[in-house]
């Protein structure tokens, strides 16, 4: 028997999708895009933050948040591996756009490429000897590595150390549409437009061979390699395009802050970003969306009790798992349940 | 570039030992939670930094030492070291339990995922950090100096200082009175059959609550013993030195195989003379990074860390 549960947001949701046909699904997607898209214009409403101005939290933390969580969701709901160092691939697309933007006269759009190719370049050469190794080991490995590229950049001189590189260009100009420090609606446009790539990219590869490689790898690996999987090679497609998406959003990052020193990359954003994940739903592309609103959402909403905001993100995590352990909104049932009985994920 | 190593040998080496019997004791807290859970514990390293708040609030506040008053003498020394070294232990221990009963206790109890878990133990960390910056209004606090650095001796170039001396008799008779805990009475035995197989251990009649708590208590104990040392040694505490100290030890546990009791103590002492001999041949700034290279050649052609672990059969 079916119990209807109207706090089910999700199965509710994807019972409205499903009912749809495509005309209706059309309209659904492009009137929640717009309504996206008109967020910035809400500054004046409940949603303000104090202190912060409300366009610009909205392009960090949130925007560059939700793009991040996609990523390692890839990482770690898809193909079931934690990665806990996944700041690394951030800062080495913020690197990539800080370097080249002061030194070459490329812009922002041409340096993009680069900055994903850094990243995922990393992500293989990290991949290759690490993917080996499962579960914590895994998670202490790539924590390790995280720490390592910032501790390079933190004691390079190429990266003008803990002084970090001010002066990054912003980017171009598209059109009538104008880049500016003090209305940064269209750098919110901008991450707007990398999370739809994300989720369309996401959404293609889950229902092709990788998405399914990687669900069988994250229910039981030794059980996928049997069954003639090539394990390695897609848990390195999946770190490698993870790393990919990390990679955008530093670049991002690196052009509309002007200014990125090594101390905006400790573990801390890591673990932030796996937060984002977790809390949202593991797996679940709108859970993480969901989960990576609100914990960049949250901290700057509620700087009106500035001191011990951390402190209240803190118990809002605790709270939130112990009563959600699998996040706000769950991935389905059927897929859950499989988990579970996996010992080591 | 080697100079310096050369040059200093045996005063980095015991440093590194002092550093590396710190770790020892902090990657306990981080080992025997993961050899009866299976989990980091994440929280471990706030542990650490509020036990380190244990001994100055002991000297401070209880017996009134200040930063510029003569360091004790006699016996008055030893009560002091003592009553600090205990309250550094308890405060610890109890802020384990207390991290285990509201951030493990009700997830492992519905058998959850172990993410969950790990997301629910980084909440903690965090609330415990910030209850701590809160209270010292972010600002680093010095220990007064009750213990006066004397210089015992000096063997082959290397001053011997009291206090590395202190650190690493006393530290080492912790390690194996534990160690003893846990091999020989009747609850180490409870710990470690859960540690092998919690089902079996469930149906022998182990009090899984009880032993899961008292790991977390074992285990914050000996961390907080490390606060006490660190303190000793360093004579000053912040609300975020938990953190590096916590990513060493742990790569301590990592190193030595986590989850195995005597693997922390082989891992604890070679971080510490790795880092020290790391910051004397290549500078301080890359210490870290040596540490976590090591780490990952380990890994790589050992995976299970450098003694194995302890519980790996019942790995799945």
């Amino acid at each position: 028997m079916k119990i209807r549960n109207y706090w089910n947001l999700r199965d509710w949701g994807a019972g409205v999708w499903e009912k749809a046909n495509r005309p209706k699904r059309i309209a659904i997607a492009i009137g929640s895009v717009i309504l996206v898209g008109l967020l910035p214009f809400a500054g004046a409403s409940f949603l303000a933050t104090p202190i912060a101005a409300y366009d610009a939290v909205l392009v960090y933390p949130v925007g560059i948040f939700v793009l991040m969580a996609l990523g390692l969701n890839i990482v770690v709901g898809k193909s079931g591996m934690l990665d806990l160092g996944y700041v690394a691939f951030f800062a080495i697309g913020a690197y990539t756009m800080a370097l080249m933007g002061t030194h070459t006269g490329l812009n922002t759009w041409e340096i993009m490429p680069f900055g994903i190719g850094f990243a995922m370049l990393a992500g293989v050469l990290l991949g290759l000897p690490t993917l080996r190794l499962r579960g914590d080991y895994l998670a202490i490995v790539t924590l390790g590595f995280g720490e390592i590229v910032r501790l390079v950049v933190l004691n390079s001189t190429w990266s003008k150390g803990p002084n970090g590189i001010a002066n990054i260009p912003m980017p171009p100009d598209i059109g009538p549409l104008k880049f500016k420090l003090d209305d940064q609606k269209v750098f919110f446009w901008v991450v707007v437009v990398m999370i739809l790539l994300t989720i369309w990219m996401i959404r293609r590869l889950s229902v092709r061979r990788p998405g399914r490689a990687w669900e069988a790898i994250r229910q039981d690996e030794d059980a996928a390699e049997l069954m003639g999987i090539a394990t390695l090679k897609y848990k390195i497609w999946s770190f490698t395009l993870g790393a990919a998406v990390g990679g955008a959003a530093g670049v991002l990052y690196g052009s509309k802050n002007l200014f990125i020193a090594p101390e905006m990359f400790t573990l801390n954003v890591s673990i932030l970003i796996l937060s984002c994940v977790v809390f949202g739903g593991i797996g679940n592309i709108w859970g993480v969306i969901v989960g990576a609103t609100i914990l960049g959402y949250l901290p700057d909403r509620i700087r009106f009790i500035s001191d011990a905001r951390l402190l209240v993100f803190g118990t809002v995590l605790v709270v939130v798992m112990n009563f959600r352990p699998d996040g706000l909104l769950p991935r389905k049932k059927r897929e859950k349940a499989i988990v579970k009985k996996g010992a080591d994920a | 570039m080697f100079a310096v190593l050369i040059d200093q040998f045996w005063s980095l080496t015991i440093a590194g030992i002092a550093l590396g019997f710190i770790y020892v004791l902090i990657s306990l807290g981080y080992t025997m939670v993961y050899g009866v859970l299976r989990m980091i514990n994440f929280a471990n390293s706030e542990i650490f930094m509020w036990g380190t708040f244990g001994t100055v609030i002991t000297s401070r506040d209880i017996f009134h030492y200040t930063q510029t008053s003569e360091p004790a003498k006699g016996a008055k020394l030893v009560l002091v070291l003592v009553t600090s070294l205990l309250m550094s232990m308890l405060v610890a221990g109890l802020t384990a339990v207390f991290v285990e009963f509201v951030a493990y206790r009700r997830l492992r109890m519905k058998g959850t995922n172990r993410l969950a878990t790990l997301i629910s133990a980084i909440g903690i960390s965090i609330a415990l950090q910030e209850i701590m910056r809160l209270l010292t209004n972010s600002r680093p606090v010095g220990a007064p100096r009750v213990l006066e650095k004397i210089i015992l001796t000096e063997v082959w170039g290397a001053n011997i200082r009291l206090d590395t001396v202190i650190t690493i008799i006393a530290a080492a008779l912790i390690f194996f009175v534990l160690e003893r805990f846990i091999k020989l009475s009747r609850m180490g035995k409870a710990i470690r059959a859960v540690s092998q197989n919690e089902d079996a251990a469930k149906l022998m009649g182990v009090n899984l609550n009880r032993v899961i708590t008292t790991t977390f208590l074992v285990g914050g104990l000996a961390t907080g013993a490390a606060g006490f040392f660190y303190i000793t040694v360093f004579e000053y505490t912040k609300f975020n030195i938990g953190f590096t100290m916590g990513m060493a030890a742990f790569t301590a546990a990592v190193l030595g195989g986590i989850g195995n009791i005597r693997g922390a103590f082989f891992g604890g002492l070679s971080l510490g003379l790795l880092e020290v001999y790391a910051s004397a041949v290549l500078g301080t700034q890359w210490k870290a990074v040596t540490v976590f290279i090591v780490l990952v050649l380990v890994l790589l052609f050992k995976p299970n860390g450098l003694f194995g672990e302890a519980v790996q059969t019942t790995r799945a």
